[in-house]
């Protein structure tokens, strides 16, 4: 049996390990369209702020790591996949033939249609290649301007600032990272970065970057505009799947798979960002592009291509955590709430301390929290394993502090 | 043969020695706040529960870690955190469902139970016998392991009194 992968993030790779772990004589070929050995995204903002060096960012760290569990590395794109005949055709023309195919080749960073967006000092902080382009020009005393303070924007920030610039941030949205936090939430967020002397502007948008001089100028819609030496454009991302255009495969935002993370050809399945997977709040099929997402598809899926769809995916909790200079954030599922739902929230502004429990009934359903890290992985067994509260529903209304409390309280019961 | 913590919180006084050593034996301070095991408290029932890390077999940490930083001790079948390649990105602490990797401010990188090599400490600290370090296969840590690999087993389970 030959398992052929394509995408060596972290979806990818664990998906490898997943199926050798299972078949120890299969034959598993790893397709990689980047020169370096498979490294991790996420690893890029503390390669940014010089904690790791770029090796750091690698998803494994022995060298002989993949030929020592056997699986083999292709470095060479995809471009096209013929599922009639069971191939697929390789950057260099080379065409290679699969039993079975996993693409989990994740998604990329796009840029907004805008004048200069394609100047020189003008990068996506997506891959390792835009990591050294940016750690070349963001030096001590430059001046930034970072576009887009989403989830991968304030990641980015903190890293930013570690590096001595003077950064400016602008954001379309009302609120920082708008899809992760709640009016309080994202408000206390950005008097905490400006505090720490980062601009922060939101509601507010960039209409064109010029380049003059050495410098670029960066024109806004509601403001002066500003000058800067680097614009780092983190406003979005897109799975990749424009190389599977006329494979038959069927596709929407992300590949469009089923409860097997298979897609509509029996021996393809898809994973990770670029996989258009099942969101376990809402049930509703999405791209969520986060790293926990990213390794439960690769996992089983792999499970399902060794053993024929044994394995159902029931959906993933959408959840980040976000460290900004400090300042640890949380948002988990249903964050905002549900229609007729229940809430219950403490927050003390002086200490920048906020947790928001949102129910449906009897269940935990969504969290987001400020300045709280202890157990807290303990708000995706409540949710993800849908823990009825009972009694423990009035407690954590009461004392919205006592999750650890609820959680063992009722596997307790359950053992 | 591989050994597992055990605790019967029917034991526990909640005398939190366990905490001071692991405390101890981790950090080199006496100080419950960093201990890797924790005693809960249920005030109403009067009740004391003891928690840590249960080894899960496919663990949630280690498979979200970016940078391969966790790590299975093929002896002891622990997970453990590699200090030097974490990043402190803290996805670990989300990911595992039971809240028992957290991340630690003054290091910037998470900590873990890592059954202190093979001779844990919090047991030989329990003067109750609350927590016991036996074969793994007898013990009910099982249960909890599987509910941890079924990534797709929504158990269904209801809150009662502790
Ligand atoms: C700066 C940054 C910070 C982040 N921080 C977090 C975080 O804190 N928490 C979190 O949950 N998520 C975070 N993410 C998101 C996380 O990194 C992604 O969700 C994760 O990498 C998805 O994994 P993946 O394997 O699906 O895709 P990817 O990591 O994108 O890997 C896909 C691989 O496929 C390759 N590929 C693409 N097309 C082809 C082709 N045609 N042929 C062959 N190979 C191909 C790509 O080169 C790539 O190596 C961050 C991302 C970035 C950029
Ligand atoms: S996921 Fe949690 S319980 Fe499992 S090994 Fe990691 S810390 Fe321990
Ligand atoms: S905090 Fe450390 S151990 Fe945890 S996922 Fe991040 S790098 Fe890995």
């Amino acid at each position: 049996m030959h398992y052929m992968i394509v995408g060596a993030g972290p979806s990818g790779v664990i998906a490898c390990e997943t199926i050798r772990k299972m078949d120890k004589n299969a034959k598993i070929s790893l397709i990689s369209g980047q020169c370096e050995p498979p490294y991790s995204r996420m690893a890029i903002p503390y390669f940014l702020e010089e904690k790791i060096a770029e090796k750091g960012t690698y998803l494994r760290h022995d060298e002989n790591y993949f030929s020592d569990q056997n699986i083999g590395i292709v470095s060479q794109a995809v471009t096209q996949v013929d599922s009639s005949n069971d191939n697929v055709i390789l950057a260099n023309g080379e065409v290679l033939s699969y039993d079975k195919l996993l693409l989990a080749t994740g998604a990329t960073a796009i840029s907004p249609p805008i004048a200069g967006i394609d100047l020189n000092n003008v990068h996506n902080c997506w891959t390792l290649e835009d990591a050294r382009n940016i750690a070349a020009k963001a030096v001590p005393g430059s001046s930034v301007v970072l576009m887009g303070a989403g989830f991968i924007g304030c990641i980015i920030l903190q890293s930013l600032l570690k590096r001595g610039v003077k950064l400016t941030v602008v954001e379309m949205g009302v609120r920082m990272v708008p899809r992760m936090m709640d009016d309080v939430a994202g408000a206390l967020l950005k008097s905490w970065c400006e505090s720490k002397g980062v601009t922060i502007m939101t509601s507010q948008q960039v209409t064109s970057i010029n380049a003059v001089n050495e410098g670029l100028i960066v024109d806004l819609k509601d403001a002066n505009s500003l000058n800067a030496d680097l614009v780092i454009c983190a406003t979005g991302v897109k799975s990749n799947i424009d190389f599977l255009e006329n494979s038959g495969i069927n596709i929407d935002q992300g590949i469009v798979v089923n409860e097997f993370l298979q897609t509509n050809i029996n021996n393809i399945y898809a994973s990770g960002d670029v996989a258009q997977g099942l969101d376990f709040s809402d049930q509703s099929q999405h791209v969520q592009a986060i790293q926990p997402t990213a390794v439960e598809h690769g996992r089983i899926a792999a499970i399902n291509m060794v053993n024929n769809n044994c394995c159902i995916h029931r959906g993933s909790v959408n959840m980040n955590i976000l460290d900004t200079m400090g300042l640890i954030s949380t948002s988990f599922g249903q964050w905002m709430g549900v229609p007729d739902g229940e809430q219950s929230i403490l927050l003390d502004k002086d200490n920048y301390l906020y947790i928001n429990l949102q129910f449906d009934g009897d269940y935990l359903v969504g969290v987001s929290s400020l300045g709280h890290t202890q157990n807290i992985g303990v708000v995706r067994g409540l949710i993800r394993g849908k823990v009825k509260l009972g009694v423990w529903k009035k407690r954590l209304m009461n004392n919205p502090n006592r999750l650890m409390e609820a959680y063992l309280a009722s596997s307790l019961s359950q053992a | 043969m591989e050994k597992a913590l055990v605790i019967n919180p029917d034991k526990c006084t909640g005398c939190l020695q366990c905490e001071l050593a692991c405390s101890y034996e981790n950090e080199g301070v006496f100080n419950p706040s960093k201990s890797r095991i924790k005693v809960f408290t249920f005030h109403q029932e009067g009740r004391f529960v003891p928690y840590t890390c249960t080894q899960c077999s496919d663990a949630w940490c280690q498979q979200a870690c970016p940078v391969d930083a966790i790590t299975l001790n093929l002896l002891t079948g622990a997970k453990e955190v590699n200090e030097n390649t974490c990043v402190g990105c803290k996805v670990c602490t989300i990911s595992c469902p039971f809240g028992t990797i957290n991340y630690n401010q003054n290091t910037g990188k998470v900590i873990k139970c890592d059954l202190c090599g093979g001779d844990p400490k919090c047991v030989s600290a329990c003067p109750t016998q609350a927590i016991t370090y036996i074969d793994a296969n007898q013990t009910g840590m099982e249960k909890m392991r599987q509910w941890a690999t079924e990534t797709d087993n929504s158990p269904s389970n209801s809150a009662a009194n502790v």
